[in-house]
Formats: structure tokens, C-alpha cells, sequence
């Protein structure tokens, strides 16, 4: 029995302590240097955060060229894609157009109505837009991110929105000198206020892990609306980050419960980095 | 004397695939681990990680496996030394199947690697949602454990067949 624990202790022992002939290190340091690296990595310390950003600054740009290849197969397989399609498209987005311009005319006149409005409560909404690159966009399972080519020296801050298009994707979690990362909407950690449209109720949009999001903290009634008419999500405004109104996603009868972004986060190349400042004229 | 030197260049570049194929897996956008598949993923690196440190760890050394472990966490969003402490924590698995087996058998490795997965996914869980608050898919974690111990027989078949290759003497 005793020779047992003996071999047990012997062989972890063994395993921890000792060296292999090209092992600089035993395994025992290393893990406790990544004990050390995890504790001091969310350590306030500015010295650390320099470090902290300097090795994601390194990662970033490396990981950014070693997946060049992979991207452009990607992009090759896309575009493959698309020209195969394009006859098909082309008839859809003509009828689309015709609608659009259609719709235009009454949100042309909405818009100068709206700036009317603001004036007359004295309320301006200033806007400041940086364009962005996406570096990465490496989902994993857990997480779904995107790393941009913009950082603090473009004044890049965190919590400013990210726009594709006119549709918002994420915010920003982490700022580096010359690059930051952005949480999707889709990440389960992800959490809008946001106001369900046409009925005006307010409700939470949060991230699932998957391609859509769900409704939190809200009334019950919005079901109601969904049986007759298709729900659209804009942001609220509360909170201060964001402005009112930028459209989330959509929501159906057909969609089970579940908000579809309007904007496709696996084809993210380029994006908004916004600012709003809210507050009175005066 | 033109195929010797290229014999030997060769097997000098085999030598160096372990450690390759894990900085690129942990560098670039594709690593198998979520090849954007609903309820499909499997975590490649692990897999590496374990069959070399296992068989021959001659060829993947420890501290690339540590610096192995913060790229991957950097590239993925995830609290820098998460990965390492997990990448090594697998590899004093395979140290001590290694100190405590005089023949290695195939069977008994894959099932290590079950406990040792199901073990190393749970304390990466605890670490991120208990300590760090982040939240996570406990399903996909579970997911990702299950296609990982399914796919070690294809990369076991692989990677011996490369280690086959690098442990070849220049004689044989």
C-alpha cells in the first residue's frame, strides 16, 4: 500500500519537477508563472496595462498576417458565390430599389420634421465617426469579437458603437494604441436597451452565443404584436451610450422568439467606430 | 550526397511540424475550433498538445506551449494565461501517463484524454465564470469536450505517422 503512494508521488513528482533534455523549464514554474500572468494581467497597474497592450498590439497584427491566405480563400469562395447568384439578385434588388425609392420620399419629409422637432426642445445629437478595418474576427465558441484597426491613437475610447452600414454590431470592450477590440452583439455578454417598434416597449436585446439575440426584461405584450406584424429593434438611447433609434435587428412569427441581426457578423470587413454626444444646444 | 542532405532537410522540417501546426492554430482565423457548424467544434489544440507531450516531447516543449497559450487567449478575447494554465495542465497529465506507463496503449490514452479533457474544460469554466464573471455556453464547452475525444483516433493517425517519420534514423 505504502509502495503504492510512494509510486504515486514518485511519478507526479517526476512529472512536475523534472526537466526533459530540450525543457528549459519544469512544468511546475510554468504553470505557476500562468498563475501568475492570469492574476497580475487583471492588475490595475499601468505597467501592466502598457504590457498588456503591447502584447496585444504584437498578436493582433501577427495573427492579421498569418491569416491572409486563409482570408483570401475565403473571400475567392464569397465572391465565387455571388457571381453565381447574380442574375437572381439583380431581379430581387430591382424590385427592392423601386420600393426603396418609393419609401424614400416619405422619410425624406419625416427627417426634416424630426430636426424641427429637436430644435424646438433644444436637444442635438453630435456624432463623431472613425472608419475601421476588421482585423480579426476569430469566433470562437465562447466569445464573439472582432479586433479593429483603430485604437487610442485615433481616439478610439471604450464603449463607442460599431456601425455596419446604418445597422449596429457591438461596442468596444478594449482599447490598444493602434488597435481595439469589439464585443458582437450576438456574445451572450452582450446586453442593448433597446425599444421594440412599431408599439414603442422597451426591452433588453442580449446576445445568445449563436447568430441571434433574445428579448429580456420587457412585457409580455410584445408577443401580441408579433402575430400581426413583423417587431423591429433600434436602440433606445437609455444608458447614454448610443443613441435612439439605430436598428438592431428584426423579429417574426417565423423566427421563434428570436431577434435576427440585421447586419451579418461572419462578413464584417469594414465598420463605423461612432460617438454620440446628446445633450442640449445651450 | 544531394538526397542525404535532403533526407536530412527533410526530417529537420518534420521535427519542427508539431510546433508549426500549433502557432498556426493558435495564430490563424481557422483552428477547427469553431468552424461556424451549429453544435460542431473541436478544440485541435488540445489534441496536439496531447499526443506529442504524450509521445514525443522532444518535438513541442513547454514553454512554446505556454507561449502557445497566451496567443491563443490574446486572439480569442479571453483573460491573458487562461490557455497556458490549461495547455499545462494537460501536459502534467501526459508527464504522469508517461512516468507511470512502460508501454504506451492506445486505448488507455484515449480515455485519459476523456477525464483529462472533461477536467481541464471545467476549471477553464470555473476560471471564466466564476471568477472572471464572463458568461459562457456551458453546452458548447461540453460540445467541443465530446468532438474532441471523438476525433483523437483520426489526428492519432496522423501524428504517429509524423512522429514515424521524425524518429526515422537516417540508416533505416
Amino acid at each position: 500500500m505504502a509502495t503504492g503512494r510512494d509510486d504515486f508521488v514518485i511519478a507526479i513528482r517526476s512529472a512536475f519537477l523534472k526537466k526533459k533534455d530540450k525543457q528549459k523549464f519544469s512544468l511546475l514554474t510554468l504553470i505557476f508563472l500562468s498563475v501568475f500572468v492570469i492574476v497580475s494581467s487583471n492588475l490595475n497597474f499601468k505597467a501592466i496595462q502598457i504590457i498588456k497592450s503591447s502584447i496585444n498590439e504584437v498578436i493582433y497584427r501577427s495573427s492579421f498576417f498569418i491569416s491572409i491566405p486563409e482570408n483570401y480563400i475565403k473571400d475567392l469562395k464569397q465572391n465565387f458565390n455571388e457571381h453565381m447568384s447574380l442574375y437572381e439578385n439583380y431581379n430581387k434588388t430591382k424590385i427592392e430599389l423601386e420600393n426603396l425609392k418609393q419609401n424614400k420620399l416619405t422619410d425624406d419629409f419625416l427627417k426634416i420634421e424630426n430636426k424641427k422637432l429637436r430644435s424646438l426642445i433644444d436637444e442635438n445629437i453630435e456624432s463623431k465617426e472613425i472608419f475601421a478595418k476588421v482585423l480579426i474576427d476569430k469566433e470562437s465558441p465562447y466569445l464573439k469579437s472582432v479586433v479593429l484597426n483603430k485604437g487610442s491613437s485615433d481616439n478610439v475610447k471604450i464603449g463607442m458603437a460599431i456601425i455596419d452600414g446604418v445597422y449596429l454590431v457591438g461596442q468596444i470592450i478594449e482599447v490598444n494604441y493602434t488597435n481595439s477590440r469589439a464585443l458582437l452583439l450576438s456574445d451572450l455578454n452582450s446586453k442593448i436597451p433597446s425599444v421594440l417598434e412599431p408599439n414603442d416597449i422597451q426591452a433588453v436585446i442580449s446576445g445568445t452565443g449563436e447568430s441571434f439575440g433574445i428579448i429580456e426584461h420587457t412585457q409580455e405584450e410584445y408577443k401580441k404584436d408579433l402575430e400581426e406584424n413583423k417587431i423591429i429593434a433600434y436602440t433606445s438611447g437609455l444608458g447614454g451610450l448610443f443613441k435612439s433609434g439605430i436598428p438592431i435587428g428584426k423579429m417574426s412569427k417565423d423566427t421563434n422568439g428570436k431577434i435576427i441581426f440585421f447586419s451579418d457578423f461572419t462578413q464584417l470587413n469594414y465598420v463605423k467606430i461612432t460617438s454620440y454626444k446628446i445633450g442640449s444646444e445651450n | 550526397m544531394s538526397s542525404l542532405n535532403k533526407s536530412s532537410f527533410l526530417r529537420i522540417f518534420l521535427s519542427y511540424m508539431p510546433l508549426v501546426m500549433l502557432f498556426f492554430s493558435v495564430f490563424n482565423e481557422l483552428d477547427f475550433n469553431y468552424l461556424k457548424l451549429d453544435y460542431f467544434s473541436f478544440n485541435f489544440v488540445y489534441l496536439l498538445i496531447f499526443f506529442w507531450t504524450l509521445r514525443n516531447p522532444n518535438h513541442l516543449g513547454y514553454l512554446p506551449i505556454f507561449f502557445a497559450g497566451i496567443i491563443n487567449d490574446v486572439v480569442v478575447g479571453i483573460p491573458i494565461g487562461i490557455s497556458s494554465f490549461c495547455y499545462l495542465l494537460l501536459c502534467s497529465v501526459t508527464a504522469y501517463i508517461r512516468n507511470i506507463t512502460l508501454s504506451p496503449n492506445f486505448i488507455n490514452d484515449w480515455i485519459s484524454l476523456l477525464f483529462t479533457i472533461l477536467l481541464i474544460n471545467s476549471i477553464q469554466v470555473i476560471i471564466l465564470d466564476l471568477i472572471f464573471l464572463i458568461k459562457i455556453d456551458y453546452m458548447s464547452y461540453l460540445i467541443n469536450s465530446g468532438f474532441t475525444f471523438i476525433f483523437y483516433p483520426v489526428f492519432f493517425i496522423i501524428f504517429n505517422f509524423l512522429n514515424m517519420q521524425i524518429s526515422k534514423q537516417p540508416n533505416d
